[in-house]
């Protein structure tokens, strides 16, 4: 969830429920529990028992990871079709370096985590230094690292230590007394339901430290108690599944992912400066902002959390094989243009990206419980992308943000101000009007 | 005795918490030609496309009476059976299909569903004629310049048999030489019985071709006024546009010139592309502290490559000079060492150049400046609100809050956030590229104040313009370029707009030895 600490306008309160965030992100959020709620019916309470909220976690966790980078590529203006090449290279590769050269598996999860950095140096390099559109370096990418793992591996699956296995198939371990929950767990819930109502509170703090209206006591309230129910709520099922499973180390690894890397998109000058290149190029390279850097910063990136990912799944199947990652940039891709982002760029969050790939996750889960077949699982999520964006392009030519984010909005919002805004939406004479800035020719 | 042709009656038009138009009533008289003048943002443009149909009937109130039947246009295809057609300000021509190609988009002169093609160019050079256009109709239309262009565009509403045409700015993009053929034009077509609505910005135009001019602000109808009855002057137009009289066009402003602050010497700058062509040739210009420049110059003269390749470079080739600071020797070749030594540049074309469209006004404000509210990295958001809510107040940009998107301002209050990004990165020179360009009346008397106000900080102040008496109000020395090459350097008061404008068009007699 978004942390957007102060608003100087009026935005509606069921917006500020959640945290504010862009009314897509809201409307997204909404499909993504209504589909959660439509499974949970359809499946007689299976899809949110204990057993199968683990497994959707640990079974969907590495596309996740990509998502948040896939969103960052996206919203500086790039696409990325070689995460899944890569995470199946770096995959065969820390395989290869743990059974050949006996290489302790940590060292091996830093190794390959430097192997996806090289990687993403040389994509990044081609993108943003020769200027050949990311589009192809990452096509050519998708065949080089593919070509690579088969090379390496021979074709052949290789097999990956135990200890190795704890980032993809661990969990969270027994400790202390026999509560008839997994205890570790049960602290995270707690540290996290702490966290949801520290955050109100300092977000209030600051709004009356600077003189801005803070939104009603009673949104606050319902806020977090809303969330703190479904967090405690989801925090019985993991710790409360079958002896010996809890909650999944990847999905930790995920977490701290999603909280990092919110964060540097939203607060830091590095996460701005994408949101600048992609949103305007050429206005932000004449405001001093170093678009080189920030399109190879952000390729490396993409390639680095493909590293890690490939490495998860790898240890979640326990070998490394030659099919590995497969079709996994269309996952991800899919998930950031459903969480909001822009194809253009300039335009997307990383929990939007997180929540239209749990969308995707819940709808793939949910069918299998059902025992529908892969062929029209694939349909499905098709149409599904096809229905989100398509829905979303429409109501920006109505003018509206999105069908739910339009109808909470409508329900609970601040009246229209009475005096037409100055903001007219189409004031006349664009600047495209005149002759093109004068470049002599 | 004249008949109205076109009556559109109470028309309003509402956006989502926007009234755009509330109850304009507008009579159109058949053979005339009729002004629609108005800041940006007035409501002008959104009353067109009412009439046009490009916002459909049922999307509006009110009724439109044209050829005495009521109308409801659905789409611009009615509106254009009706003999309604809108040439907007962005012309709508495919550049890579011939000159007929154009005229008959998607009115294709056709035989049994083949294109004749003997027909479609015989009679599309009999409209090129009709509109005093020479060219051969298969020429492509990227080969044809802006204001040939714009003929094309009238040809094809002539080829639609055209009864109201309505041209929205049609003189914005055109040179003199263009804008006074389209004009003589558009007389012409009066007297074969072509009704116009001719929207535009610029009085002068008003004043020579239009019968009559009606005012818009505020998305209201404030009067509609008979150009031959009265002897109405251009400040009485703008009174009305503006809803004030401008005692004076620009702000009283007592100079407090000091040290010099910036000096570029011998600079060169050859073009990007073409390496062999020098377009700025030892060029000198200084600026002192407190200090209203300003640079006249025809467009391609070179005032925007000299400003943008002394501001990191950012355009050309092999450029060579120097550069002083306080009269220390700084280097500006990237647009960050430019901004680190204090020089800010404001573009010319704001939204290819200036803006980030899609994003907020708070994060476009913070763009340049965004170490001051960061700390090792890290952006303080909240601050940043504070920081553009200043400026949102003390700039006067008009929007309900920072949050607003750039790209749904106007004209001018993006001008006031292009500003305010630089003002907040706290420059010591500023270069400022037509900073009222497509913006209306009382806007650029508000950016004139913030010029006053920068050049009163103490700040160098560079202002490029191609409207003399703009220069001549608020620049306290005037340099004209001409093909590169600094050709005047002349202080206020000491000037005429007649004087730079032969600067502007010939070099100095010494020079052309």
């Amino acid at each position: 969830m978004t942390t957007e600490t102060i608003k100087t306008g009026e935005s509606g309160s069921a917006r500020k429920l959640f945290g504010g965030g862009n009314l897509r992100q809201f409307g997204i959020l909404f499909s993504l529990i209504a589909i959660i709620l439509l499974f949970q019916y359809l499946t007689n309470g299976l899809t949110l028992s204990s057993g199968n909220l683990i497994n959707l976690v640990s079974q969907y966790s590495y596309i996740l990871i990509l998502a948040i980078g896939m969103v960052i590529v996206i919203i500086a203006g790039h696409i990325d079709l070689s995460v899944g090449s890569v995470a199946a290279f770096v995959g065969i590769v820390v395989a290869t370096s743990m059974k050949d050269w006996n290489l302790p598996w940590p060292l091996a999860i830093l190794f390959g985590l430097f192997v996806g950095m090289l990687i993403g140096a040389w994509q990044g390099w081609w993108v943003a230094f020769v200027g050949v559109p990311a589009f192809i370096v990452t096509l050519a990418g998708m065949l080089i690292f593919r070509g690579g793992n088969q090379l390496i591996g021979n074709a052949n699956t290789v097999p990956v230590p135990p200890g190795f296995t704890t980032i993809g198939s661990g969990y969270l371990p027994e400790v202390g007394p026999y509560t008839g929950y997994n205890n570790l767990t049960l602290l995270l819930g707690l540290i996290i339901v702490i966290a949801v109502i520290w955050r109100e509170i300092r977000a209030r703090r600051v709004q009356r430290i600077m003189g801005s209206t803070p939104s009603p006591l009673w949104v606050s309230v319902v806020k977090v108690v809303l969330l703190d129910a479904v967090v405690i709520y989801a925090t019985f099922l993991f710790a409360g599944g079958r002896t010996g499973t809890s909650f999944p180390v990847s999905g930790i690894i995920l977490g701290v992912l999603v909280l990092v890397y919110s964060f540097i998109t939203r607060n830091t000058i590095f996460g701005r400066h994408v949101y600048a290149v992609g949103g305007n190029k050429l206005a932000a390279e004449l405001s001093g902002v170093k678009s080189r850097r920030i399109n190879f910063l952000v390729m490396m990136n993409m390639s680095i959390l493909a590293a890690l990912a490939g490495m998860i799944f790898v240890a979640r199947s326990v070998a490394s094989g030659p099919q590995d990652g497969l079709s996994w940039e269309l996952d991800a891709i899919a998930a950031v243009f459903i969480g909001g982002a822009a194809v253009s760029g300039g335009i997307g969050t990383v929990t939007g990206s997180i929540i239209g790939g749990l969308v995707m996750a819940v709808l793939n889960n949910g069918l299998q419980l059902l025992g529908v077949g892969s062929d029209r699982v694939q349909i499905i999520k098709g149409l599904v992308l096809l229905i989100a964006v398509g829905v979303d392009v429409w109501n920006k030519k109505q003018g509206r943000p999105s069908i739910l984010g339009f109808m909470t909005r409508n329900r609970k919002t601040t009246p229209a101000p009475d005096e037409p805004p100055m903001v007219v939406p189409d004031s006349g004479t664009p600047d495209t009007a005149r002759p093109p800035a004068s470049m002599p020719s | 005795m004249t008949t109205n042709i076109l009556e559109m009656r109470s028309i309003t038009k509402t956006f989502p918490g926007v009234k755009a138009l509330q109850d304009v009533s507008l009579a159109v008289k058949r053979g005339h030609i009729h002004a629609i003048c108005g800041e940006n943002g007035a409501g002008k443009s959104t009353l067109m496309k009412v009439l046009s149909g490009v916002y459909p009937h049922g999307t509006y109130d009110g009724e439109i009476v044209f050829e005495n039947e009521t109308v409801a246009f659905k789409s611009i295809n009615d509106s254009e059976a009706s003999g309604v057609v809108i040439i907007h300000q962005e012309l709508a021509l495919s550049p890579f299909l011939s000159i007929a190609e154009n005229i008959f988009l998607g009115n294709e002169q056709q035989n049994n569903g083949w294109i004749d093609w003997n027909k479609t160019n015989m009679e599309a050079a009999k409209l090129l004629a009709r509109v005093g256009l020479k060219d051969n109709p298969i020429t492509k239309i990227r080969d044809i310049g802006v204001g040939k262009q714009q003929l094309v565009e009238i040809a094809k509403a002539l080829s639609k048999e055209v009864k109201l045409l309505i041209l929205d700015e049609p003189t914005a993009a055109l040179n003199d030489e263009d804008s006074a053929h389209l004009l003589d034009l558009m007389k012409h077509l009066k007297g074969q019985g072509v009704t116009s609505i001719m929207i535009s910005h610029k009085l002068n135009e008003i004043k020579a071709i239009a019968d009559e001019v009606t005012i818009i602000r505020d998305g209201k109808l404030i009067e509609t006024l008979d150009m031959h009855t009265d002897d109405i002057s251009e400040e009485r137009i703008i009174k009305g546009m503006v809803g004030r009289d401008l005692g004076s066009r620009y702000p009283d402003h007592t100079p407090n010139i000091g040290e010099e602050l910036l000096r570029v010497e011998d600079w060169n700058v050859y073009h990007p592309l073409d390496h062999q062509r020098r377009v700025v040739k030892d060029a000198n210009i200084t600026v002192r502290a407190g200090e209203i420049v300003g640079i006249a110059g025809l467009m391609g003269a070179g005032r925007t490559e000299l400003a943008m390749s002394v501001f990191g470079h950012s355009y050309g080739h092999n450029i060579s000079g120097t550069v002083y600071k306080n009269g220390v020797k700084i280097n500006t070749s990237t647009v960050a060492n430019a901004i680190e030594h204090g020089l800010a540049y404001a573009t010319e074309d704001r939204k290819r150049y200036g803006l980030n469209l899609i994003e907020d006004i708070k994060r476009n404000i913070s763009t340049v400046g965004m170490h001051k509210i960061a700390k090792r990295g890290w952006v303080d958001s909240n601050q940043e609100i504070v920081v553009a809510e200043g400026y949102r107040k003390s700039m006067n940009i008009k929007a309900p809050t920072v949050e607003a998107l750039a790209g749904k301002l106007s004209g001018g209050n993006q001008q006031k956030v292009v500003l305010s990004k630089w003002m907040f990165s706290d420059p010591d020179v500023l270069i400022l590229d037509e900073p009222t360009r497509g913006i209306d009346v009382g806007a650029k008397y508000e950016i004139y104040g913030i010029i006053n106000r920068l050049a009163d900080a103490g700040k160098g102040v560079i202002v490029i313009s191609s409207e003399l008496p703009e220069l001549i109000g608020i620049c306290d020395r005037i340099y004209t370029i001409f093909e590169g090459r600094i050709t005047a350097d002349v202080a206020r008061g000491q000037t005429t707009a007649e004087f730079l404008m032969q600067n502007m068009t010939q070099e100095r007699d010494k020079d052309k030895r």
